[in-house]
């Protein structure tokens, strides 16, 4: 079998990362088949839920948007997005909600919005959908996106979805939010948060070693101890992800 | 009661005006295509477009030049990249932009809907957003004095949603993903529904569960099967995702655009000839396999 891609490593590691999980929050992409590989490994009773309103979707192909008709044939339920957003997220009702960024700081702050200034950008990207009440009210957030110096930064351009602390380091979460980030999942390896809600990376995906992620962070990045190198997917779990992604 | 049917092209002349502001909701599904191009074709101008997800129906009115305003949550081409046309209004300056989250959006519907001067949500704490857009505000709880975040109501002058059926009077029957057309529709001063079958009023009410709307709150019903392609209509056809990608390229070039519009919109009078030129194997293509439920009873009783 052919050696894992980054985007199958990046599948893979996330999909561990809901171990257990009963609850999810997905979007399109990369997320989506990770929930999907989860649900048929490490977490059987994993309800995949999409912010159209759809909870418990079991798609029989590989959704091309959120709002995808096969979500909804097989479903547990639909609903409207205002108990959605309401009853269920804000409700404390959803484990985990997994976003994507264009960029994020060490302290989980992700921008979807602008690169540049907001009045003046250089490149708008689509903003919040609901990143950023995702980020506040799951009771936890995996963040799966690509990693670079650009896309790991000092400073976030625009905070769309908050993180453990305010870009400055002061601040911190109010008291009725969620946990916020306790993983961040990229093609060179994966990363938890400190206690003081600083990124700490904590494993490697086979071939990259810690020169390659300290030049791909745009700050000092921390190591809470030492660093595991993973194995990877599994070649069952991969011969999963090549039949979700196709 | 008097039938509300009538055509689309009459329901857009008598309820969208000049300056609106127009919600044409639907989340992913049910996006009434057919409106947008109606109102397309009558020229309307200086509208405030209000959406969760602006998506190619909004994209396509901009580029029409109707809209001054676009009032959103998500802005881009779902599984894509951008909506082009949107971009480049708003980098020349002649699209004003208010920009909320999906909640934020959905609150501000709710607020409409209920006639709230305000709606309070577990939102923005830590965002930069409501730095981006002021209307994004927060009050003290008079109970214990938390703050919270506040977002003002939303009234669209006209809310179009697209739906499966509805009979004479307008009562209305969607199922599968409604997103927010319940209170996009209940928030604003008119309503067009369009569907893409009129049924018998028995169909609504062996069924009224179903019901998204009475007829109430309903002032116009236009019937136009495949009115919400390239978006769906959950049991009738499939979103065309091959559509949805090969509009970046046409959007990307404004003059591959605005030869599609005039192809396909303006060319057009209505969407029985737009049906006619995707042809049936296109239209073929997107059927589903059926999978019906089972039937409930609600009983018969004196």
């Amino acid at each position: 079998m052919i050696a894992a891609t980054p985007d199958e490593l990046m599948i893979a590691a996330a999909a561990a990362e809901l171990a257990g999980v009963r609850t999810v929050f997905v979007g399109i992409g990369l997320p989506n088949a990770a929930a999907n590989l989860a649900r048929r490994s490490v977490a059987p009773d994993l309800e995949l839920i999409y912010e159209s309103g759809v909870v418990g979707a079991r798609p029989t192909r590989l959704p091309d948007s959120i709002g995808d008709p096969a979500l909804v044939s097989g479903a547990a339920a639909t609903m409207g997005m205002r108990d959605l957003f309401g009853g269920f997220l804000q409700g404390g009702r959803i484990e985990v909600g997994m976003l994507g960024a264009a960029q994020i700081d060490r302290w989980g702050n992700l921008n979807t919005t602008v690169i540049g200034p907001y009045d003046r950008p250089s490149v708008r990207l689509p903003g919040s959908g609901g990143a950023c009440e995702i980020a506040l009210n799951a009771r936890r957030v995996i963040v799966v996106m690509n990693q670079s110096s650009r896309s790991f930064v000092e400073r976030v351009d625009f905070v769309t979805s908050p993180g453990h602390r305010r870009p400055d380091g002061s601040g911190s979460r109010p008291a009725w939010a969620g946990a916020g980030p306790t993983a961040v999942v990229t093609q060179l390896g994966v990363y938890h948060f400190g206690a003081d809600g600083e990124m700490e990376l904590v494993g490697l995906h086979p071939g990259v070693d810690e020169g390659t992620v300290d030049a791909g962070t745009g700050w000092p990045m921390r190591r809470a101890g030492p660093v595991a190198a993973l194995e990877g997917p599994s070649p069952e779990s991969l011969e999963t992800i090549r039949r979700l992604v196709g | 009661m008097s039938s509300k049917v009538v055509t689309l092209r009459e329901a857009v002349a008598a309820h969208v005006h000049d300056g609106d502001i127009l919600a044409i909701e639907g989340f992913t599904h049910l996006i009434s295509f057919a409106a947008a191009h109606e109102v397309i074709r009558q020229g309307r101008r200086d509208l405030t477009l209000a959406r969760l997800t602006p998506d190619l129906v909004y994209d396509q009115m901009v580029a029409a030049g109707c809209a001054a305003k676009l009032v959103f949550s998500w802005l881009g081409n779902p599984g894509v990249g951008s909506l082009h046309a949107i971009r480049r209004a708003i980098e020349a300056g002649q699209l004003e932009i208010e920009e909320y989250s999906h909640h934020g959006m959905v609150a501000r519907y709710a607020a409409g809907a209920s006639r709230l001067p305000f709606f309070p949500l577990r939102s923005y704490d830590g965002s930069d957003l409501p730095a981006a857009n002021p209307l994004i505000r927060r009050v003290a709880s008079p109970y214990d004095g938390e703050e919270i975040a506040v977002v003002p109501p939303l009234n669209p002058d006209v809310t179009i949603i697209h739906a499966q059926r509805a009979d004479a009077d307008g009562n209305v029957q969607a199922w599968g993903i409604v997103g927010v057309q319940r209170e996009a529709a209940l928030a604003a001063r008119r309503v067009i529904a369009v569907v893409e079958e009129l049924v018998d009023a028995t169909v609504i009410r062996d069924d009224p569960d179903r019901t998204l709307l009475p007829g109430t709150v309903v002032d116009a019903v236009c019937v136009e099967p495949f009115g919400a392609h390239p978006s769906f209509a959950q049991g009738h056809y499939d979103r065309d995702n091959a559509f949805y990608r090969d509009w970046d390229a046409i959007s990307h070039d404004p003059a591959r655009l605005s030869a599609w519009l005039d192809e396909w919109v303006l060319g057009l009078d209505g969407r029985a000839a737009y049906a006619d030129r995707l042809g049936p194997d296109a239209l073929a293509a997107l059927r589903p396999e059926p999978r019906p439920s089972g039937s409930v009873d609600y009983g018969s009783y004196r």
